[in-house]
C-alpha cells in the first residue's frame, strides 16, 4: 500500500467536532476564571493594536477629508448668511458680556467650576470601535503602562463614556454607558431620586438612552433635569454627568417612573477621552 | 505555506480595517462585516477545513478584542466557514452570482444567531426593530464590499494555486 503525498490530516467532520469541543471550553473557562487574559492581551498588544493605531488615524484622515469636500459646497452659501448673522450677534454680544461678569460672580459663588476638578485624568485617543454593529465598546491607546486599571471611569468632555473593562500593557478596552449590555446606577441631580440607566440598542440609535426605577416623589422630576452617576454606585464615581430627561413617564405600577435621557456625551463623534485615575473603590477609602 | 501566509495575513488585515477604517465609513453607525467575507470565501473555495479554520481564527481575534467570552464569536465563525465549505462542490472561478447568494446568506445567518444568543435570550424582543435597522443594512453594505474584496481574494487565491501546480509539476 502506497502512502497519501498528504502526510496527516483529519476529516473535516471531526475537525469541526474538536474544535467545538475546544471552544465550549474556552468559554466555560473564560466565563469563569480569566485564566487566559494575560497571555491574550499581550498578543494583542504586541500584534494588532499597533496596525489598529495606524489605520484608524488614516480613517480618520479619509473622513477628515470627505467631510472637508462636503462642506466646501455648503460654505459659500452658508458665508453669506453668517455674515448678516454677525451684525445681530454682534449686539447680542455686547448684551450678553454684561450678563457674563454676573454668571462668573455666580458660579465663583457655587464654586461650579470645580465640578471634577480633584480627580486626576489621563488623556487617550479611541483606536478602534467594536467591529459589529451591535454592541458599543471601543479600544484605547494607553494601558497599564500608563496606570490604566480595570474599572476607571471613563469621560469626554462633561459627561460620563463608560468604564473600562479590560487592559493591556499599552492598549484598554472601553465598555460605553449605551452599550446594550451595561447598566449605572444614576440620581437625578436636583432631587436626589435615584434610577437606573440602561444602554439599549434600540434607542441608542436614536440617540438617547433608556432610565428606568426612578422612585416617583412627588413627581418633581422635570424633563431637562440633569443626570449623575450616584453614590450607590460600585464602578461608576458619584456626580458625573450622564444626560439630560429627555421624556418621562409613569409605569404602571405607579411607583416608579422610567422614561429616556439625551447623554451629554456624542457618542458617534468620540475620538478622545479622558480617563479618571482614581476608582470608586480608592475614593470610597479616601473618604 | 504561502497560501497559509496569505490568509493569515488577509484576517489580520480585514479586522483592522473592519476596527478603525469602516467604523469611520460607516452609513447610519453601520459597518460591513468583512470577516464574514473572508471566512464564507475561503470556505467555499478552499473547502470545510480552511473555512472552518479561518473562521475560527477571525472569530477569535474578534472575541480577545471586543467578546466577553472567549471563543464565544470563534464558535459561530467556525460552523459558518464549515457550513460555506459544503458549495465547494458547485462552485467555479468565473461565476460571481453563488459568492454573493453564500456571503449574503451567511451574514444574515450570522446577524440572526447573534440576534438570538445575545438579545432574544435577555428579552429583547423587538426582532422586526433588529431585523430591519441592523442586520439588513449590514447585510447590503457587506455585499457592496464583497464586489470589491472578493475579486481580489480570487485572484491572489488563482495565482497561488497556479505557483502550487508549476512546483508540483517540476517535482513530478
Amino acid at each position: 500500500m502506497r502512502r497519501k503525498r498528504q502526510k496527516f490530516t483529519i476529516p473535516s467532520k471531526y475537525l469541526l467536532l474538536i474544535m467545538t469541543v475546544i471552544c465550549v471550553i474556552f468559554m466555560a473557562i473564560t466565563f469563569f476564571t480569566d485564566f487566559f487574559a494575560a497571555p491574550l492581551s499581550n498578543f494583542a498588544g504586541a500584534v494588532v493594536v499597533p496596525f489598529q493605531s495606524g489605520v484608524s488615524h488614516v480613517g480618520e484622515w479619509m473622513s477628515n477629508r470627505s467631510d472637508e469636500l462636503k462642506s466646501l459646497r455648503d460654505v459659500l452659501a452658508e458665508n453669506e448668511r453668517l455674515q448678516e448673522q454677525l451684525d445681530a450677534l454682534t449686539i447680542e454680544n455686547n448684551s450678553l458680556q454684561q450678563d457674563k461678569y454676573e454668571l462668573n460672580s455666580l458660579r465663583q459663588l457655587y464654586k461650579l467650576d470645580q465640578e471634577y476638578a480633584d480627580f486626576e485624568k489621563i488623556g487617550a485617543r479611541v483606536v478602534a470601535k467594536d467591529s459589529g454593529n451591535w454592541f458599543h465598546s471601543f479600544v484605547i491607546n494607553k494601558g497599564s503602562k500608563d496606570g490604566i486599571a480595570v474599572d476607571m471611569n471613563v469621560m469626554a468632555g462633561s459627561g460620563l463614556v463608560g468604564r473600562v473593562t479590560e487592559v493591556g500593557s499599552d492598549w484598554a478596552k472601553v465598555i460605553s454607558i449605551i452599550d446594550d449590555n451595561s447598566n449605572v446606577s444614576a440620581m437625578v441631580l436636583s432631587t436626589e431620586d435615584s434610577c437606573m440607566v440602561q444602554g439599549n440598542l434600540e434607542s441608542m440609535n436614536r440617540g438617547v438612552i433608556t432610565f428606568s426605577k426612578l422612585i416617583n416623589s412627588d413627581s418633581a422630576v422635570k424633563e431637562g433635569d440633569k443626570v449623575v452617576t450616584s453614590h450607590i454606585s460600585t464602578k461608576y464615581l458619584p456626580g458625573i454627568l450622564i444626560g439630560y430627561i429627555s421624556t418621562i413617564s409613569a409605569d404602571a405600577n405607579n411607583l416608579t417612573s422610567s422614561g429616556y435621557l439625551t447623554p451629554a456625551v456624542d457618542f458617534s463623534h468620540l475620538e478622545e477621552v479622558l480617563v479618571i485615575l482614581d476608582t470608586k473603590k480608592d475614593y470610597s477609602k479616601e473618604e | 505555506m504561502k497560501r497559509n501566509i496569505f490568509i493569515t495575513i488577509m484576517v489580520i488585515i480585514c479586522f483592522v480595517l473592519q476596527s478603525t477604517l469602516f467604523k469611520y465609513l460607516a452609513f447610519g453607525g453601520i459597518s460591513p462585516n468583512l470577516l464574514i467575507i473572508i471566512t464564507a470565501a475561503f470556505g467555499f473555495m478552499c473547502g470545510k477545513t480552511c473555512g472552518l479554520v479561518v473562521g475560527f481564527f477571525s472569530g477569535l481575534l474578534y472575541d480577545i478584542f471586543f467578546g466577553d467570552v472567549l471563543c464565544f464569536h470563534a464558535l459561530i465563525y467556525m460552523y459558518i466557514g464549515y457550513i460555506n465549505g459544503n458549495f465547494k462542490q458547485i462552485f467555479y472561478k468565473e461565476d460571481i452570482k453563488l459568492p454573493i447568494v453564500l456571503i449574503t446568506c451567511s451574514d444574515l445567518l450570522f446577524g440572526f444567531v447573534y440576534y438570538v444568543l445575545m438579545f432574544l435570550l435577555r428579552g429583547r424582543f423587538h426582532f422586526a426593530y433588529y431585523l430591519t435597522g441592523i442586520m439588513v443594512p449590514e447585510v447590503v453594505y457587506t455585499v457592496v464590499v464583497t464586489l470589491v474584496l472578493y475579486p481580489f481574494i480570487r485572484m491572489i487565491t488563482s495565482k497561488l494555486d497556479e505557483g502550487e501546480k508549476r512546483s508540483e509539476d517540476s517535482f513530478a
